[in-house]
C-alpha cells in the first residue's frame, strides 16, 4: 500500500520537528519533573533518610511571610532592573537601527555583545572593582572634579541594580533593534511631511510600532532576574537577600533541596501568573 | 599443602606494601590535601592520596550517605560525629596500630562526641575558635570585649560569617548565655537585629574574608583561628581576639566509613596526620591548634598557636560545641534567615 502524500508531510514534519522536541524533553521536561517530585518529598531521598510525600513544603511558604516578602522584594528588583534597562537600551537601539550606518554600525554591535563573551561572574567582580569604596568610580572622579566626592555604592540596592542592567542591558538592545529595524523609513518619512514634530513621530509612529521588540526584551530580562541569586550576594551585601539567594540557600549550604524545590516552583507560578496577566497587553503589541 | 601455607604467608607479608589508594572527604586546603604531605606519606607507605571535598557538613554527610565505599578517611566535626555513627556510617576505630595516638590526652581521646556509644568513631585532630579579629591599620586599641562589634564608631566595617548556626551562637556568647543551651533566644535574636545595620556584608570563604580586610573594607570581624593565623603569617593587618566574654569552639576527628574498603591504609594517613613532624610544619604554615598534646608541645614558642590557643587563661573562657538538635538547627536558620529578609 502506498503512503498517502498527506500521510508522508506529516510523517516529514515530525522527522524535522524530533530534534527540537527531543531536545525540550531532555533539557527542559525532565530536570522539571525531578525538581517538581523533589519539592513533594519530607527530606531528600539519599541513604537511609526516612522520607515520604508531603505538601509542607508549599505550606512553608504560606506559614512563613518571610518568603512572601523576599519574592515581593525580587518582583520588585525585576521591575526595577527591567525599566532601568528599557529607559538604557531603547535609544541605545535607535542609535543603532536608524542613526548609525555601514562600519560604525558592526563595531558598535560589536561592543554591545561584547560582554556576553565573557562569563558573568568576572563581569560582577569587575563591578566590585569599581563600586567600593575607594574604588576605580570614586578614584576617577576625584582625579577629574575639583571637590572631593565620596562613592561608595557598593553592597546597596543601587550596586545590584547596576550589576543585573548590565548583565542583561544586550537583550533589550538586540529586540529592540529588531523591532526598529523593520519600521519602513517611508512611514517616517510621511509622518515628517505631513507636519509632525520629532516627540510625535517617537509616540505615534516609532513606539507603537517597535514595541512587540521592545516587550520580548522586557520580559525576556524580568523573569531571570527575578530569580537572581549571583549579583544580589556579592554587590548587595547586607541588603543582598532576595528570593534567588535563599532558594540559593537551601541548595547549597542548608542541604534543604525539598524546600529550595518548592520555593522554585512557587517563583515559576508567580512568574507565569504576573506574565498571564500581562498578556493581553502583549498580545495588543503584536498586532 | 606446605607451598600453599607459605605462599599464603608470603602474601601477608606483601600486604603493608601493597599501594592503596586511600580517598579523603574534607573542606578544601585543611591540612590532608597539602602536596609535600601526602607525597611523603605516599613515598614512606607507597599508598597514594586522593581527595574530594564538601562546603558544608550536610554535603558531607549527603555524600557518605549516597556514595557508600567512595571514602577511606572523612574529617567530622565533633559535633557531627555522634549523627554519623547513629546512621551507621562510620566505623569504630582500634587506636592500638597509631604510634603516634599516645600523644593525645586524655580530655580530648575520651571526648564523649568523639566516642558514641563508648567506642572511638573519630581521632580528635584539630581545635580551633571561632572569635574574632580587628584591622590593625584602623584600630588601635585592641578591643577586649565582644561587645566592640555593636560600637556606633565600626558601624558599616563590621562583618560575621553567613551562617545561621555560628550567628547564633556569636549573640549567645554576647548576650552571656551557654551556646549549647540557650535559653533566651529572643535576647539572641533582639542581639543580632541590632548588629545588622552596624554590617558591611556577610563573608563567605576565607579569601573573602582576606580581601575584605586587605582592603580596609572590614576593620572588625569574625574568624576562625586557624585562618587568622594564616592571615598573619601572609602579612595581612590583623590580630586575633579572644574576649572576655569567651568564644566557641570545635574539634574535628578523622573518621573512617564503615564502607571503607582501605581500613588499615586510611588509619596509617590519620597516624600521619596526627604525628607532631607534620603538625609543626603545618603550623609554620598557618593552621589550627592540635589537638595531639605532644604535637603542640614541639612547637616553637612565637607560634600563634602556642602563644594565642595554648594560653590557659584563653582555654578556661571558651565554650566547646556540642551536637545540635535538629529543632534548634531549623529554629536558628528561620530566625537568621528572617533577619537577613528584614533587611
Amino acid at each position: 500500500m502506498a503512503i498517502h502524500p498527506a500521510g508522508q508531510r506529516r510523517l516529514g514534519v515530525l522527522g524535522l520537528l524530533s530534534p527540537a522536541y527531543l531536545w525540550l524533553t531532555v533539557a527542559i521536561f525532565l530536570p522539571l519533573s525531578a525538581m517538581l517530585y523533589f519539592s513533594v518529598l519530607s527530606d531528600v531521598p539519599f541513604g537511609d533518610t526516612d522520607w515520604h510525600y508531603s505538601l509542607e513544603n508549599y505550606r512553608a511558604f504560606w506559614e512563613n511571610p518571610v518568603y512572601a516578602t523576599l519574592l515581593w522584594k525580587s518582583v520588585k528588583l525585576g521591575l526595577m532592573v527591567t525599566l532601568v534597562s528599557v529607559l538604557v537600551g531603547f535609544p541605545c537601539a535607535y542609535v543603532l537601527a536608524k542613526v548609525i550606518r555601514g562600519r560604525a554600525r558592526e563595531t558598535l554591535f560589536l561592543l554591545v555583545i561584547l560582554p556576553f563573551w565573557s562569563n558573568s561572574l568576572v563581569r560582577i567582580f569587575s563591578w566590585a572593582i569599581v563600586l567600593r569604596g575607594n574604588g576605580v568610580l570614586e578614584r576617577s572622579l576625584n582625579a577629574i572634579l575639583p571637590f572631593e566626592v565620596d562613592v561608595n555604592l557598593m553592597f546597596s540596592t543601587a550596586a545590584v541594580v547596576i550589576g543585573l542592567v548590565h548583565s542583561y542591558l544586550p537583550y533589550v538592545i538586540l529586540t529592540s533593534y529588531l523591532g526598529l529595524q523593520a519600521i519602513d523609513d517611508s512611514l517616517i518619512d510621511a509622518a515628517r511631511s505631513m507636519g509632525a514634530g520629532k516627540l510625535t513621530i517617537l509616540a505615534r509612529v516609532i513606539l507603537p510600532l517597535a514595541l512587540p521588540g521592545v516587550l520580548a526584551g522586557a520580559v525576556l530580562i524580568f523573569v531571570p532576574v527575578v530569580g537572581s541569586f549571583m549579583e544580589p550576594r556579592i554587590l548587595g551585601g547586607r541588603v543582598g537577600t532576595y528570593y534567588g539567594t535563599v532558594i540559593e540557600d537551601q541548595f547549597v549550604a542548608v542541604f534543604n533541596w525539598p524546600l529550595g524545590a518548592a520555593l522554585s516552583f512557587v517563583l515559576l507560578a508567580v512568574v507565569l501568573g504576573i506574565l498571564a496577566l500581562a498578556s493581553p497587553i502583549l498580545r495588543k503589541a503584536q498586532t | 599443602m606446605k607451598l600453599a601455607a607459605l605462599l599464603s604467608t608470603a602474601a601477608l607479608m606483601a600486604t603493608p606494601a601493597l599501594a592503596d589508594e586511600i580517598r579523603v572527604l574534607n573542606w578544601q586546603g585543611y591540612g590532608t590535601d597539602l602536596g609535600w604531605a601526602t607525597q611523603a606519606f605516599a613515598e614512606a607507605t607507597g599508598h597514594s592520596v586522593t581527595h574530594e571535598y564538601f562546603n558544608s557538613e550536610q554535603e558531607m554527610l549527603t555524600k557518605m550517605r549516597t556514595n557508600p565505599g567512595a571514602y577511606d578517611v572523612v574529617l567530622i566535626n565533633a559535633a557531627f560525629t555522634t549523627q554519623a555513627q547513629e546512621e551507621g556510617l562510620i566505623a569504630a576505630i582500634d587506636p592500638a596500630p597509631m604510634k603516634n595516638f599516645a600523644g593525645i590526652p586524655a580530655n580530648m581521646a575520651q571526648n564523649p562526641d568523639l566516642n558514641p556509644g563508648g567506642a572511638l568513631h573519630g581521632v580528635p585532630w584539630t581545635w580551633g575558635l571561632t572569635s574574632f579579629a580587628v584591622n590593625t591599620n584602623d584600630v588601635k586599641d585592641i578591643p577586649t570585649t565582644i561587645q566592640v562589634f555593636w560600637d556606633p564608631e565600626y558601624k558599616g566595617k563590621v562583618s560575621i560569617r553567613d551562617d545561621a548556626l555560628e550567628a547564633v551562637q556569636f549573640a549567645a556568647i554576647a548576650t552571656g548565655q551557654d551556646i549549647n543551651d540557650i535559653q533566651d533566644l529572643e535576647a539572641v535574636r533582639e542581639k543580632l537585629a541590632a548588629l545588622m545595620p552596624q554590617i558591611k556584608t556577610y563573608w563567605g570563604s576565607e579569601n573573602d574574608w582576606n580581601q575584605f580586610m586587605a582592603s580596609g573594607e572590614f576593620e572588625v570581624a569574625t574568624i576562625w583561628s586557624g585562618s587568622a593565623a594564616r592571615s598573619q603569617s601572609k602579612g595581612l593587618p590583623v590580630q586575633f581576639v579572644v574576649p572576655q566574654e569567651g568564644a566557641i569552639a570545635w574539634l574535628d576527628g578523622l573518621s573512617i566509613p564503615e564502607s571503607s574498603t582501605h581500613k588499615e591504609a586510611a588509619l596509617a594517613f590519620i597516624d600521619w596526620m596526627i604525628d607532631p613532624a607534620f603538625y609543626v610544619k603545618w603550623d609554620a604554615e598557618g593552621a589550627p591548634a592540635s589537638a595531639n598534646g605532644a604535637a603542640a608541645a614541639a612547637l616553637p614558642d612565637e607560634s600563634f598557636n602556642k602563644r594565642v590557643l595554648g594560653d590557659p587563661d584563653v582555654v578556661a573562657r571558651v565554650q566547646f560545641q556540642r551536637p545540635v538538635s535538629e529543632e534548634n538547627r531549623k529554629a536558628y536558620l528561620e530566625l537568621w534567615q528572617a533577619l537577613k529578609a528584614a533587611q
